[in-house]
């Protein structure tokens, strides 16, 4: 048996890639794959309280979690694809347009 | 619903028509529309004079206009002699001008413009003289002043006729407001604005005083006062004349309808309308008449120097009113209404008259460039030496018997009477004088303006002459209803000829101090002298030694120079009026005000709030990246209040 403080380490783990990797990338692309390990990274935890608490919610959440996360990802990747079709870069570093 | 509701509403119905439609359908045709309507207008104006003649006074509210709590007014009509008058005079010249205007307008641009404003003058000047309260009278004054404006600058394109409409404008509202005060001075005092019980009930506060900045002024005569602002300003009489000869930049149709024969009449009518609380205050009487007096005798003396054919005739008008408000002042209100009749078609024969003659020059107005036109121009010439004749007072015309009857009336009315009489007749002579001086230079001698003109001289087309000889009628005959008892005339009351006998009950009539045959006999001798000598005088000066003006001119330079300039009165008002006003605002209300407060504020904020965002749109710095860092801290920050608070 697998304790619950594993879990929680490896959703950590996964979660703080995630930020570290969105902080760090230019390229578009990969700050949205950072997104979703954000996003399962948190899931990992659900899960697993879910599990420890023998309490369905948490799986339930998991599942909202990952729906907003499709959602997510078609929306944002179609703006993606658009914004290259314009700009011909996926570095961010290169999307300034919204300077005030 | 009575007929004579239709006299305004007809002129004003053909306005609403060819102000609609004239634009893209009437067009050309825009007198179809207007002149029936105003010879219509004409038709039940005869019928109500017939029915006025037969005794019967119409006195009736058809419309609640205000109801505020105790200020109450109506939209109604009067319809008494003083009115039947009135609608004759406006009715018949107007009628008169529109028909006029049909050949004089032709191929005008704005043709149809000029009909439609002409017959909203037409209704205004209606509304005016059958209203039955001091309000309605007021719309009607303030409504005539507009379409002045309008027609004045009818000609808009042109700088001078678009200054010289804001300057009629301008001028008449100093007059008006001294008219409204006197209108809600009249509301405060009597509670009420209708003529009835105004003239029936004004007796009553004869006596009470007024305290204005600590000096007690009698109540009847600030009320009259301030009405006679109003007749001043609409009626060009000094100091506020300056407007009236500058109206002349406007089409002469207009000049001969409203700036000659019933708007600027208007104040008369209101002054003798008003006859109930003028004949109160002795005061304001011998002010009216010494206004009057002055201002005949002023603008006669300008007349007698000036080039411009329009500007003589305008000068004659102010002069003639003034003539009317001395008659009115010396207390003889229907003498001054019956120079208004005469005067109504002699002038607008004038003006017409002029009108025709620039026609034929190609708009040149300057009479020392006419001369032999007679020849040219038969019918214009015929009925513009009627007008003269009348004007100049030759016994058996018509402004014989309406100026004659004044100098008597004026003559009869004790000292001050003698000392206005004086001046009336002095300006008898200056104004045969001037009027003949027009007809020598113009008509007579030799051609003296350009081969091209001479060339395209013609006598005007039906349309114009039509009127011309329409109007020489009255002006030779419309003085024949008040042939006075001394010359075998119908005897009215108190020895009044027939005339000042139908308006007697409106107006009074002067009682005059007791006089010998031999004495009016005198006076009415003395004016005939001095008319026929001031037509020999301009017979001498023009036509038999054309040398003799100039020689005068040249040796009394100063007199001429002054009179050239109108005694400088514009001059005068451009030093301490135009110029003040226009350095003010510059100044300070351009330069401070507007300046400095309004802009400073409207352009202030939005700055403050731009300065204020400035600093706070540094953290819009377009970085993704920042934006993320910004999220991520503010995560940890939560984060660490969630764990240790």
């Amino acid at each position: 048996m697998v304790e619950l403080q594993w879990y929680l380490y490896l959703s950590a783990a996964v979660f703080t890639i995630g930020v570290f990797g969105f902080l760090t990338r230019r390229n578009i692309i990969f700050m949205f794959i950072s997104i979703e390990l954000m996003l399962n990274g948190v899931n990992i935890s659900l899960v697993s309280f879910s599990h420890y608490l023998q309490d369905p919610r948490g799986q339930i959440l998991a599942f909202f979690v990952i729906t907003v996360a499709a959602a997510e990802a078609a929306i944002g990747l179609a703006i993606i694809i658009s914004v290259f079709r314009n700009k011909e870069t996926v570095y961010v570093d290169e999307m300034t347009e919204t300077k005030g | 619903m009575e007929l004579y509701t239709l006299i305004p509403v007809l002129p004003l119905a053909a306005f609403w028509i060819n102000i609609l439609f004239g634009r893209h359908y009437i067009k050309d045709n825009a007198h179809w529309i207007s002149v029936p309507a105003v010879v219509a207008s004409w038709v039940i104006a005869l019928i109500t004079l017939s029915d006025v003649l037969g005794g019967k006074v119409f006195n009736q509210d058809i419309y609640q206009w205000i109801v505020s709590d105790g200020f109450k007014v109506s939209v109604g009509f009067l319809v008494d002699p003083l009115t039947a008058v009135m609608l004759i005079v406006v009715t018949t010249v107007s009628s008169l001008v529109h028909i006029y205007s049909v050949g004089y307008m032709h191929k005008d641009p704005g043709y149809y413009r000029f009909f439609a404003y002409l017959s909203l003058f037409t209704f205004s000047m209606l509304m005016l003289v059958m209203a039955n309260n001091f309000l309605q009278m007021y719309f009607g004054w303030e409504a005539v002043g507009l379409c002045s404006y309008f027609l004045i600058g009818f000609w808009y394109q042109k700088k001078s006729a678009s200054d010289a409409a804001k300057k009629a404008f301008i001028v008449n509202r100093f007059g008006d407001f001294g008219f409204g005060l006197g209108v809600i001075l009249i509301f405060l005092t009597l509670g009420t604005l209708h003529y009835a019980p105004v003239f029936g009930s004004i007796g009553s506060v004869a006596g009470q005083t007024l305290n204005i900045l600590g000096t007690e002024v009698d109540l009847i005569t600030l009320i009259a006062l301030l009405l006679f602002c109003g007749a001043v300003g609409k009626s060009a009489q000094i100091p506020l004349h300056v407007w009236l000869p500058d109206a002349m930049e406007g089409p002469t149709p207009v000049s001969a309808l409203i700036h000659a024969a019933t708007m600027v009449t208007a104040g008369v009518f209101m002054v003798a309308r008003c006859a109930p609380i003028f004949s109160l205050s002795p005061t304001t009487m011998a002010v009216v008449a010494v206004v009057g007096g002055v201002t005949a005798i002023f603008a006669g003396t300008i007349a007698l120097v000036q080039n411009d054919i329009k500007r003589i005739i305008a000068y004659s008008t102010v002069s003639q009113l003034g003539y009317m408000f001395l008659a009115c002042g010396v207390g003889a209100f229907g003498a001054g209404i019956f120079h208004l009749y005469t005067h109504a078609f002699f002038k607008a024969l004038l003006f017409l008259g002029a009108g025709s003659v620039m026609h034929a020059m190609s708009g040149e107005v300057n009479i020392q460039k006419m001369g032999g036109l007679k020849k040219y121009m038969p019918w214009t010439y015929w009925t513009f030496l009627l007008a003269s004749l009348s004007i100049a007072g030759i016994p058996g015309f018509a402004g014989f018997f309406s100026k004659d009857e004044i100098l008597w009336q004026a003559y009869a009315a004790g000292p001050l009477g003698k000392f206005v009489w004086v001046l009336g007749a002095i300006t008898a002579l200056l104004t045969a004088f001037y009027s003949f001086r027009i007809i020598y230079l113009a008509f007579h001698g030799k051609f003296r303006g350009t081969e091209e003109q001479k060339h395209h001289l013609h006598e005007s087309p039906k349309s114009m002459t039509l009127p011309l000889v329409l109007l020489a009628v009255g002006a030779v005959a419309a003085g024949w209803v008040g042939i006075p008892p001394l010359l075998g005339g119908t005897i009215g009351i108190e020895h009044s000829d027939k005339f000042g006998a139908f308006l007697a009950p409106v107006v009074g009539h002067p009682h005059a101090s007791v006089h010998t045959h031999a004495e009016e006999w005198a006076v009415m001798g003395l004016s005939v002298l001095l008319a026929i000598s001031g037509i020999l005088a301009a017979r001498y000066c023009y036509l038999k030694n054309p040398e003799l003006p100039v020689k005068i001119g040249e040796k009394f330079k100063f007199a001429y120079r002054v009179l050239w300039n109108k005694y400088y009165v514009d001059e005068l008002y451009d030093c301490i009026i135009v110029k003040p006003t226009f350095w003010v605002a510059r100044n300070i209300i351009v330069g401070i005000t507007d300046g400095k407060i309004i802009e400073g504020v409207v352009n202030g904020v939005p700055a403050a709030i731009g300065r204020f965002s400035e600093s706070f749109r540094k953290i819009q710095t377009g970085f993704t990246h920042h934006y993320a860092m910004v999220m991520a801290f503010g995560l940890l920050a939560i984060a660490i209040a969630v764990f240790f608070f």
